[in-house]
């Protein structure tokens, strides 16, 4: 926002360079860049026909916007001074990124909208059934029937259910142990070499990569059940559960929560803490009833983008719950599916080896709706800390 | 209700900084008294240990006496915690509580420290402190509106409210009206005389004629250089201080020959 | 925990003295705080502890290794080769389109689009990286199979595209595409919070002193943020290393290979780990989690690096 009041007034000059004129003089007529461009395409077409076979648009359109942008350069340059050349040159660059930026963005939610939506509107149940009793004899037949098809068997609510019970868990675990902690080093820790070795290690826990923090915790959960079982093979056989996945998230969840409301507690203005403590309440009052209201949107919205981040992880779920076909609400029992992992294995694994389609099907419908339940929480977080921010009531 | 401050061989520190230096005083209860001095002699640092706001900071502590009619504020077994709830004190910016309503900004000592008021209890607290901060009438109709959205002048009225609802024996009061305009300043000096009928009254300001206005007493605090504590060089009437100052600083700063 | 209130505490507490009640309040509260912060440290304490416990029996010389392999460093090295290979293509392609956006949002757009675009690419940022899995499985890949063609034809006495060009797209440099565009919102996102602290003062005095607008951000913005844009890219460089799904989906891995343009050829770490767990037992097992430890320490050095170049500039930056 800041940036905007600075950049404003060049946007303008660039904008109206007539009223330059009398100052600078030597400003190049406005049709030089439309001159340019053409040239750019036409040239761009030439190259593209001689380089490549065919004529793909992406080739066409990545040479095109290169002879422009040089284009663009000389132009500038033989029409005004260099300074303004490369002036423009580097404005024309960062456009280019921006550009450049959004094609992968536009990509895959255009393929994950367009291949799932057809199977999310046409086989609605999708959300609800499992793939209990589903075969690949079943996807076979659906494939045989052809277009349009029957119902597609199955679906990934088992999936679903797996992720809502794992993230809950992973949530109850991380998010107080995550705002207690924010609070000590914000309220108590007074920047003593405590709370800084907290800090640090904070730091640190941020960079553990997902799979690994899936590896601790089927590392722990296991030794865990062989002190309390036994080194027996039941022992190994209970630790993939919901319950060790939750664990593994809670690892990549806590220093995202410790960080969003450590910030969060910082801007909370000192002014607030000493009026209350100057009115004769205690410590613990005053941070749980004037500085955790004060910055409760900003930890909200930082828990959520927190439960966001955690309920997309395949890798650390993979590898500490299992794969289930079938609906299981029960973490501390049996193995236990979420939505990401049903994605991969539908994929890697399909349904029926011979007849991936509806399996793929059934992956992006899956896709579409993980990346909308991600794309929701991102949203509510943003409402959370726009509708809850303390009021000035002018 | 009102209680005598004395200050016997105060020493305030900022981690192994020694901000203020020998401060011996003696605050009579029902009166006004205000903190001269140039910028960094320890005046608001001296103010803020007081009530033992000063250690909020880390490595800050003080040694010395200092009697809340004749006991030590800063004996072992004594809890800041209550010499706060009767010592209260308005900041220089003012600071009500963003997520509280105007009525529970009053409320917020009781409030925060989980008392449980009635009703009539409540409204009765809110309406007295509103009244003795000279706020009620422009804010009865809107007590349930963020006190957020209060004027400059009308937040720190909020605020002394805020502090005189809880009842203390003494108010303290660092640069009240440095932030706020000349007619709010007015509105708040006002209250500030009303004020030492109920109260011991401390005030830190930069403004000799506000200290003129409101003060029944003036003590004046230098330094000696940087990096020098700030001590207390002359305390006296008001009157004497800006007229007939018996020390050579304070006759220096009052004429505004340095500061 | 009934605390003395004000009006009551006036009465009995003509004293200063006595009980602290209510104090026990301040203790159990700040108690729990210290607990949780000690817990934190407990987690990654237990974290480094299992890992170097179970990785142990693959890492010792002369471990009994159930690859066909050696050393565990015979099977390690060229899995942390790929690793490293896909991350560094990943920070060539991201981060001069990820510092131009930041630029972008921050400078260069007009107001009534910086703020969406900033949105936007937050969002990119949340999708999940399985999805970016299935994208660049499904979609870029295929897309991709020309392209490489067309490099080996005309570069392919350049070591990274030689042999023959993959027929399914799934390569280290398709991997290497895919996560470019995960880490180029991380690293968006922070260049563009410090280009937008930079001091107003400061660009308003380079533009009055008639600079032109890159000038300006030359003179001021660079400077300003450079720590922070080596440490962003670290940071991307951390996730980068780290990600796991999105190489696992799209690359078809193999033995080690400097030709980016083949199928069947390199391994990451995450992925191999990935890959093989869900069927691992015994000896297997501790060589995935040793491989698990390296990619740790890698990841761990990488993410050091990125504080303490942030730590050492911070009072240079005037960001505090």
């Amino acid at each position: 926002m800041s940036s905007t009041v600075t950049t404003t007034p060049p946007t303008e000059t660039d904008l109206r360079p007539r009223r330059q004129e009398s100052l600078s003089g030597g400003r190049k007529p406005g049709w030089v860049w439309i001159a340019v461009l053409v040239g750019a395409a036409v040239i761009g077409a030439g190259l593209t026909l001689l380089l490549a076979e065919g004529f793909p648009i992406a080739a066409f359109l990545v040479i095109t916007a290169i002879l422009y942008v040089l284009g663009m350069y000389v132009a500038t340059r033989a029409m005004e001074n260099r300074r303004r050349a490369t002036d423009g040159l580097w404005r024309n660059l960062v456009w280019l990124a921006f550009l450049i930026a959004l094609a992968p963005l536009v990509s895959v939610l255009w393929s994950v909208v367009a291949t799932g939506l057809p199977t999310l509107v046409n086989n609605p149940h999708v959300m609800a059934y499992d793939m209990q009793g589903v075969t690949g004899v079943d996807d076979s037949n659906w494939i045989d029937a052809g277009t349009p098809a029957g119902e597609l068997a199955g679906g990934f609510g088992h999936a679903l259910v797996g992720t809502v019970v794992i993230t809950l868990i992973a949530t109850i675990i991380s998010v107080p142990i995550g705002m207690l902690t924010s609070i000590y080093l914000v309220e108590y820790g007074r920047d003593g070499w405590f709370s800084r070795a907290i800090i640090f290690f904070v730091d640190v826990m941020t960079g553990i990569p997902s799979i690994v923090a899936g590896l601790f915790a089927y590392a722990a959960v296991t030794w865990v059940l062989e002190q309390v079982m036994g080194s027996r093979p039941e022992a190994l056989q209970n630790v993939q559960m919901g319950f060790t996945a939750a664990i593994a998230l809670s690892v990549l969840m806590i220093p995202v929560v410790v960080r969003s409301t450590e910030e969060m507690l910082r801007v909370v203005p000192n002014e607030l803490r000493e009026g209350s403590y100057a009115l004769g309440v205690r410590k613990w009052q005053t941070i749980a009833k004037v500085v955790l209201p004060t910055a409760i949107s900003g930890i909200a919205s930082g828990v959520t983008l927190a439960i966001a981040r955690v309920a997309g992880e395949t890798a650390p779920i993979l590898v500490t719950a299992g794969f289930a076909v079938n609906v299981n609400w029960d973490p501390f029992d049996n193995w236990m599916t979420a939505l990401p992992v049903f994605i991969y294995r539908q994929l890697v694994a399909p349904t029926s080896p011979t007849a991936a389609d509806p399996s793929t099907a059934r992956a992006w419908a899956a896709a579409l709706v993980l990346v909308a339940i991600v794309m929701a929480l991102n949203l509510l977080a943003r409402v959370i800390a726009k509708a809850f921010a303390p009021k000035s009531g002018r | 209700m009102s209680k005598r401050i004395q200050a016997n061989d105060v020493d305030v520190y900022y981690g192994t900084f020694k901000a203020v230096e020998g401060v011996n005083i003696d605050i009579a209860p029902r009166t006004v008294t205000a903190f001269i001095g140039p910028s960094g002699c320890g005046k608001t640092t001296f103010l803020r240990s007081i009530n033992r706001m000063h250690e909020v900071l880390p490595g800050a502590h003080v040694e010395g006496e200092l009697l809340l009619d004749g006991e030590n504020i800063y004996a072992s077994n004594v809890d800041p915690v209550r010499v706060r709830s009767q010592i209260g004190m308005v900041f220089q910016r003012p600071n009500p509580f963003p997520t509280m309503s105007i009525r529970d900004n009053v409320l917020a000592g009781y409030k925060l420290n989980g008392t449980r008021l009635s009703k009539a209890r409540a409204d009765e607290i809110v309406e007295t402190s509103l009244r003795g901060a000279n706020l009620w009438n422009e804010v009865k109709d809107r007590l349930d509106k963020p006190g957020s959205g209060l004027s400059g002048g009308q937040q720190q009225r909020l605020c002394i409210a805020r502090s005189i609802a809880v009842q203390p024996d003494v108010i303290l009061m660092d640069e009240p009206c440095s932030a706020l305009d000349p007619i709010s300043t007015l509105a708040v000096e006002d209250l500030i005389n009303e004020m030492k009928e109920q109260y011991t009254v401390i005030i830190v300001t930069h403004n000799m004629q506000q200290a003129a206005r409101v003060a029944d007493k003036t003590a004046f605090f230098n330094i000696q250089g940087v990096g020098e504590p700030g001590k207390l060089i002359e305390f006296d009437e008001t009157n004497t201080i800006f007229n007939n100052p018996s020390n050579q600083q304070t006759e220096d700063y009052v004429s505004g020959r340095f500061g | 925990m009934s605390t003395p209130a004000p009006a009551t505490a006036r009465e009995s507490s003509a004293s200063l003295r006595g009980s602290r009640a209510g104090s026990a309040g301040d203790s159990i509260f700040s108690g729990l705080a210290l607990a949780s912060a000690v817990v934190i440290l407990l987690v990654l304490a237990f974290v480094a502890i299992f890992l170097v416990s179970e990785a142990l029996p693959a890492i010792r010389p002369g471990a009994d290794l159930d690859s066909p392999v050696d050393s565990f460093f015979e099977y390690v090295w060229p899995l942390m080769a790929g690793t490293v290979m896909a991350a560094i293509i990943a920070l060539l392609l991201a981060t001069p389109v990820a510092v131009g956006v930041a630029l972008f949002i921050s400078h260069y757009a007009p107001p009534r689009i910086a703020k969406p675009v900033g949105f936007v690419i937050d969002l990119l940022a949340a999708i999940p990286s399985v999805v970016y899995g299935v994208w660049g499985w499904l979609t870029l890949a295929p897309l991709m199979v020309p392209i490489y063609g067309w490099l080996n034809e005309h570069l392919g006495f350049i070591p990274f595209f030689a042999g023959a060009p993959t027929t399914t797209g799934r390569t280290l440099l398709t991997s290497g595409i895919v996560l470019s565009v995960m880490v180029l919102p991380i690293i968006t996102a922070l260049c563009r919070e410090i280009f937008t602290q930079t001091p107003i003062l400061h660009q308003e005095a380079a533009l009055g002193l008639g600079a032109t607008r890159w000038e300006m951000i030359k003179m001021t913005v660079f400077p300003f943020a450079r720590a922070g844009i080596v440490s962003s890219i670290m940071l991307g460089l951390g996730r980068a290393l780290g990600e796991t799904m999105a190489v696992t989906m799209v690359l078809s891995g193999g033995i080690f290979s400097w030709s980016l343009i083949q199928s069947g050829r390199n391994q990451t770490i995450p992925s191999e780990i990935a890959l093989n767990f869900p069927e691992a037992f015994g000896m297997r097992l501790n060589e995935l989690i040793a491989a698990g430890l390296m990619l740790f320490i890698i990841t761990l050095a990488v993410n050091m690096i990125a504080r303490a170049i942030v730590n050492k500039h911070k009072e240079f930056s005037g960001a505090n």
